[in-house]
């Protein structure tokens, strides 16, 4: 294997979490970024055959070893790690809207889900899933809020574009209703 | 209001169970995650066309469901049962035919609805990868760190006579307080004259206090004679100075 490839991997095992990029490139900045891709491309194919218990995923904008689906529930039982708490559905519509009309505001949350959303969303920054983003214009400059990189790992993507687009789902947005008065 | 004909929206026996207990104030409910999701429940229960909704029925269903899950006091679908009405309402409104000025005052409801719609398949989907994403585990895991059985306690006795030291300073000088107890029984010795009378319409004074009394036994004899010839159960006579007293039996005076 290649030496910078080695080097990845010694520095994708020791993380915790996915290393992006930038952050790889950052380990021998003589390299340039095109042999990293390639180091890269090399550490992912060394991985993806049968011949290993991980594989090197790519996640969250970065990359991450994580150990085969089919070794979960071994592990589990066993606890040498267990799933994640899973996701109220007052959580997960929280997210999903803030996924999807990012930067938003605590209003608009309210007015889609129909409820007040404020501990909802205090409970997800808690969690590192959204964060404030920025402020909106109009009255009180609201909060505005976005997913972070843990929004991804959490649910395994590369990046945003992964999610399903609206059109994509079987619901339409709107209904065939009579054009609006101009 | 009601109508005779809407057939019973189905309740989750759970969550009745639930709100039983917290009758009057509901904080959330496992079954809705708010008025939306209701709604929705019993528009996809009724199998009707959501963009032609059959406002009052949905109304009415709407109203006796959170009435019976006590959700009739939660904002949220207080504003929603509010909106319902109005919508119903305006529904029966006569209008001319052809009125191109006329809208759907459904139409803002049936959009919130359908989006609403939307962010829940959204939620399966999320639910789906990040079920997915927990099969697989990544480096650094750190055990959620539940209550850990302590370490067996190793300690020198004289570790532990210095801190029992250190907690014993700190605590505060007792506040003493000498309790003197009650000397007269003035209650006893009213009660002991109430069941000599009983017995007999009159008495002496040394029946009451018997042959030998201290001095606090006395004093509360008397002090019960006072009380209860002032609230008129007995008179007490003295035919001359220094002579015995006779101590008589009176029915209570009737309070006018």
């Amino acid at each position: 294997m290649n030496p910078l490839a080695k080097l990845l991997e010694a520095a994708l095992f020791a993380a915790s979490r996915p290393l992006t990029l930038e952050e790889l490139a950052s380990l021998e900045p003589a390299s340039g970024e095109a042999a990293v891709r390639a180091a890269l491309d090399e550490l992912c194919a060394a991985y993806a055959g049968d011949d290993h218990g991980v594989e090197l995923v790519e996640i969250a904008q970065g990359w991450q070893f994580l150990t085969r689906r089919e070794y979960a529930e071994t592990i589990e039982r066993a606890q040498f790690a267990l799933r994640p708490r899973r996701l109220s559905p007052a959580a997960l519509e929280t997210l999903a809207i803030v996924a999807y009309r990012q930067p938003v505001g605590r209003l608009e949350v309210d007015e889609i889900r129909g409820v007040d959303s404020g501990a909802v969303i205090d409970k997800l920054v808690e969690r590192g899933l959204i964060e404030i983003v920025t402020r909106g214009e109009g009255l009180g400059r609201p909060l505005l809020y976005g997913t972070t990189p843990q929004f991804l790992e959490i649910l395994g993507l590369k990046d945003l574009e992964e999610l399903p687009r609206l059109e994509e789902l079987s619901v339409a947005l709107r209904p065939p209703t009579p054009a609006e008065p101009e | 209001m009601t109508a005779p004909t809407a057939p019973e929206p189905q309740v989750p026996p759970s969550s009745v169970a639930v709100l039983q207990e917290s009758a009057g104030f509901v904080v959330e409910l496992e079954q809705f995650s708010g008025p939306l999701d209701l709604l929705l429940h019993l528009i996809r229960e009724d199998e009707v066309d959501i963009t032609d909704l059959p406002i009052a029925k949905i109304a009415d269903q709407f109203l006796a469901v959170i009435h019976e899950l006590g959700l009739d006091q939660a904002a949220d679908y207080l504003e929603m049962a509010a909106r319902l009405l109005r919508i119903k309402a305006q529904m029966l409104l006569p209008r001319r035919l052809g009125d191109d000025e006329w809208e759907d005052p459904r139409s803002e409801l049936v959009r919130r609805l359908l989006e609403y719609q939307q962010i829940r398949e959204l939620v399966a989907w999320l639910q789906r990868a990040a079920a997915r994403r927990a099969e697989q585990f990544g480096r650094g895991y750190e055990q959620p760190q539940p209550d850990a059985p302590p370490a067996p306690l190793q300690i020198e006795l004289n570790e532990l006579l210095a801190a029992a030291e250190r907690v014993i300073t700190l605590i505060p000088e007792p506040m003493l307080h000498r309790v003197v107890p009650r000397p007269l029984d003035v209650e006893g010795a009213t009660e002991r004259i109430l069941a000599l009378l009983a017995e007999h319409e009159e008495c002496g004074w040394s029946d009451v206090v018997g042959l030998r009394a201290t001095i606090v036994e006395v004093l509360s004899a008397f002090i019960a004679l006072l009380e209860l010839a002032k609230r008129g159960s007995l008179t007490i006579r003295q035919p001359e100075p220094f002579a015995p007293m006779v101590i008589r039996r009176e029915s209570p005076r009737e309070v006018a």
